[in-house]
């Protein structure tokens, strides 16, 4: 359960972000989790509202985008969704896959609205 | 409303310290690894018959994590090697900046060989990158064989997973079989040592494993022929 330091690093940059435009209302920060980050999604959401709840940064909603585990063959270089933790090329079959996508843990986007 | 692009890693603060302390392990010419496991699952164990095995020469220094406590600092430090305990006070992983902090008056120039011990967590410790050449996940015989699948992050972050206490094997329903199966569906790549840190049972595979992995990381550095002209 680190997703309250997760949420705090969000926060740093943000305030980061506030510094260099300042006077700019920020509305939401976007965020990528991959499914192999080691950081639950809810329990994120749950560690940002504690952490905003009577904050400066009350009002900012945290949108988090789950990427789910994708693998590239290295053969026919096919990218696909590996679920049920299926590394298989789907379509030539080979064994010879390796991580495309999963690992995300990053902030996308701020989106900022009237002052 | 106005969409600024930010494209940052969330923890970009700890993925610049890792990448130094890798600059610097590379250039002293340490190799290092990070341990994971479940807590209980024999990481302290195994660092003790590691040491046990080296000659009193070998330039290896450990770093051990915990919640609380100082023990495992002084369990390992009979083997007269440098060792230090890192408590993080709650904290349920380590991070580069504790790595660094706790490193800082060690000379990596007279070190070959970092150990760092994670704290007992298969969650949290996959998302921090403490500038480790390899992570290398314990596994024991008395958790589920299912673990890889209910962990798969750690599993798939891990170049080795070793699994430990075989000599448990007669009294719990395991099946080392399917245990490795599922490390292999997880992470096809991985490599599987299988020990028993009480009856010594496949130790000299990890050290071959340890010895390789070193040597194989001296031979990529640049500091390689200096150090064999010593």
């Amino acid at each position: 359960m680190h997703e309250i330091s997760i949420a705090a690093a969000i926060l740093d940059r943000v305030a980061a972000e506030a510094a260099r435009y300042a006077g700019v209302r920020f509305t939401k920060v976007g965020v990528r989790v991959g499914e192999l980050s080691g950081v639950d999604p809810e329990a994120l959401s749950f560690g940002f509202e504690a952490l905003t709840r009577e904050s400066p940064w009350e009002r900012l909603a945290l949108e988090i985008e789950y990427c789910p585990r994708m693998q590239r063959c290295r053969q026919c270089q096919h990218t696909f969704t590996s679920a049920n933790y299926e590394t298989d090329c789907p379509k030539c079959g080979t064994a010879d896959t390796i991580l495309a996508a999963g690992e995300e843990l990053d902030i996308a986007f701020i989106e900022t609205g009237d002052a | 409303m106005t969409r600024l692009l930010v494209e940052q890693k969330v923890l970009s603060e700890n993925q610049r310290i890792a990448a130094e302390l890798r600059e610097q392990f590379r250039q002293n010419s340490v190799f290092c690894l990070n341990l994971v496991s479940s807590p209980g699952s024999g990481k302290t164990s195994l660092l003790e018959r590691t040491l046990e095995a080296f000659p009193d020469h070998t330039r290896v220094a450990v770093l051990t994590g915990d919640v609380q406590t100082e023990n495992d600092a002084r369990r390992l430090s009979r083997f007269g090697f440098p060792v230090r305990q890192i408590t993080t006070g709650g904290t349920c992983h380590l991070d580069a900046r504790m790595v660094e902090k706790h490193l800082a008056d060690w000379s990596l120039a007279d070190l070959d060989m970092l150990l760092i011990e994670n704290v007992g967590n298969l969650v949290c410790p996959s998302s921090y990158d403490l500038g480790e050449h390899a992570k290398v996940v314990l596994l024991s015989v008395t958790e589920g064989e299912d673990k890889p699948l209910k962990y798969p992050s750690i599993f798939v972050k891990s170049e080795l997973m070793v699994l430990n206490k075989l000599d448990l094997l007669p009294y719990v329903p395991f099946s080392v079989e399917r245990a490795r199966e599922n490390a292999r569906r997880v992470h096809p790549g991985i490599e599987i040592i299988e020990i028993s840190c009480i009856t010594g049972e496949g130790l000299d595979h990890w050290l071959d494993w340890l010895r390789s992995n070193w040597r194989r990381n001296f031979a990529t550095s640049s500091a390689y022929a200096h150090k064999e002209t010593e």
